[in-house]
């Protein structure tokens, strides 16, 4: 067969999965749009936030922190392997506080969380869709946006700095905990290394960057449940979906603002 | 000279793809009045009823409600006056009984204290033949039918002027079907409400309905009293209510 024949086809094929892409990228900006459009009017639901701070923020509290302990200790580790090279090994605490508050507890924090909720909120809104109490919903005149998603997105993006916060407080304990315990750092060296390298502005792009991502999570959670598709594939579908899509949009959003704060 | 009908629909369509469900639906419920639609899987009844609630927007076609294009309504004030029960139940997994059947008063414009709300539900509970113990229970913990009851409470507790039943009695055994097809009948002659029925269960035709309404093939091919159905003569119409394998309707097999 002539191996022509087959670029109407390829081309075919790149333009459908162009016009799906540019579907997806449509829907998802509407359904932001609509999210967004009700977080700031009436009537609000505070014990549904409530409720959600507490589910996102509270009960992530033990991933984000066994997350960032365990990285900051490993942290500690590989700069002191490549440190001690060019006998820079003082670097140790500020380099870890640095990487920890600006980059890795953001980061991992949020990819984590997106683990955790975006895949139960796609879940749980996936099963309400398939079980009609989404329709529900509607007929007992409550709109499902503001009961259902805006607490949701509300308290993730509020709950992600939090966490990210005390995430960074662990990560940094991690790598003190390793280079007083195995490196033979003086504690009171550490603490004061650790400090005097460490700018404000290091902080709150790394908190700025969390409630970022907490939007970006619940958002995909939200926006892959509310929009799943019938039965037991429907919903699995809608998980799996919800956290793939968090996990690069977060990594994606992580570049930008990192050139942005750079 | 005739009331102006409750729910009326002319000529409407609804497609989902290349598949049409509606090709131009027309029928009317009068106030008060028990009107039931029945037809075969997948002919598009729950559309019709989504449709009329507006969570699916019909193609073409005119939906009236107290003679006022849907479009015109005041949607939430419509909402305010009705009552569905779903095929499913559909109650909130993450609530109390209590709180599913009073969720409406809890969370309108002026929120019912809790304590009212609560004994609210448990009238209406009791009002379906549930006890008050049954109020802190998850949904998870009832039994189907239990379900439904719960439902039928969440879907009368605003003594709505309009009530939607999709499937009431479908995964029940016939003995609990009977009960809730005669809690239906009870409730809306009580209640004066305007209710539409969707159903396959002739049972539920005969104990429910005041008209009946045969959709098939996107279209409602008879509507009449239920008295009427016999003697119709359509063809449709007598094989679906008597359930003959052999006639117009194809059947797959």
């Amino acid at each position: 067969m002539n191996p022509l024949a087959f670029v109407p086809l390829f081309l075919a094929s790149i333009g459908r999965s162009t016009l799906g892409l540019l579907g997806v990228v449509g829907r998802l900006a509407i359904f932001t749009a609509e999210t967004l459009s009700h977080v700031l009017r009436p009537p609000f639901y505070p014990v549904e936030l409530g409720h959600q701070l507490l589910r996102i923020g509270y009960f992530s509290l033990p991933v984000v922190g066994m997350t960032t302990l365990f990285t900051g200790a490993a942290l500690a580790l590989q700069i002191y392997a490549g440190g001690v090279r060019f006998s820079a090994e003082t670097v140790v605490p500020s380099i870890v506080a640095i990487g920890i508050v600006r980059e890795l507890g953001p980061v991992l924090g949020g990819l984590m969380v997106a683990g955790r909720v975006s895949s139960s909120i796609a879940a749980e809104l996936g099963t309400m869709r398939v079980t009609e109490q989404i329709d529900a919903l509607t007929t007992l005149s409550t709109n499902p946006f503001k009961y259902l998603i805006v607490p949701r997105v509300v308290a993730a993006t509020l709950a992600l700095p939090v966490l990210v916060a005390i995430g960074d407080i662990i990560g940094v304990l991690g790598g003190y905990l390793v280079g007083i315990g195995r490196l033979g750092f003086d504690p009171g060296a550490y603490i004061k290394n650790t400090l005097d390298f460490l700018e404000p502005a290091d902080v709150t792009s790394g908190l700025v960057k969390a409630a970022v991502f907490g939007f970006l999570l619940a958002l995909m959670g939200c926006y892959h449940g509310y929009n799943s598709g019938r039965g037991a594939r429907g919903v699995g579908q809608a998980t799996t979906n919800a956290v793939v899509s968090a996990s690069i949009l977060i990594l994606a959003a992580n570049y930008l603002l990192t050139e942005a704060f750079f | 000279m005739a009331p102006t009908p409750k729910i009326a629909l002319q000529d409407v369509w609804k497609t989902f793809g290349e598949k049409t469900v509606l090709a131009g639906v027309s029928l009317s419920v009068a106030p008060g009045r028990s009107l039931v639609i029945i037809g075969g899987s997948g002919t598009g009844k729950s559309v019709t009823l989504k449709c009329i609630l507006g969570i699916e927007r019909a193609d073409r076609g005119s939906i009236r409600i107290d003679g006022t294009e849907i479009e015109k309504i005041d949607r939430r004030a419509f909402l305010r006056h009705f009552g569905m029960l779903f095929q499913g139940g559909a109650l909130f997994d993450s609530l109390p009984v209590w709180h599913n059947v009073a969720f409406r008063l809890r969370h309108g414009r002026q929120p019912m204290s809790r304590r009212d709300a609560r004994d609210l539900a448990i009238g209406k509970l009791r009002r379906v033949g549930l006890g008050p113990e049954t109020a802190d229970l998850y949904p998870a913990e009832l039994s189907g039918g239990m379900q439904k009851r719960v439902g039928l409470a969440r879907a009368i507790a605003t003594d709505p002027e309009v009530i939607f039943f999709d499937e009431p009695t479908s995964g029940l055994d016939p003995i609990m079907a009977g009960v809730i097809n005669e809690l239906i009948r009870e409730l809306v002659t009580e209640m004066g409400a305007t209710a539409i029925t969707i159903t396959h269960d002739m049972t539920t035709v005969h104990s429910v309905a005041d008209e009946v309404a045969m959709l098939h093939g996107g279209v409602i091919r008879w509507q009449g009293p239920v008295a009427g159905m016999e003697t119709s003569g359509d063809p449709y119409l007598q094989q679906f209510i008597h359930g003959r394998a052999e006639g117009p309707i194809e059947t797959v097999r």
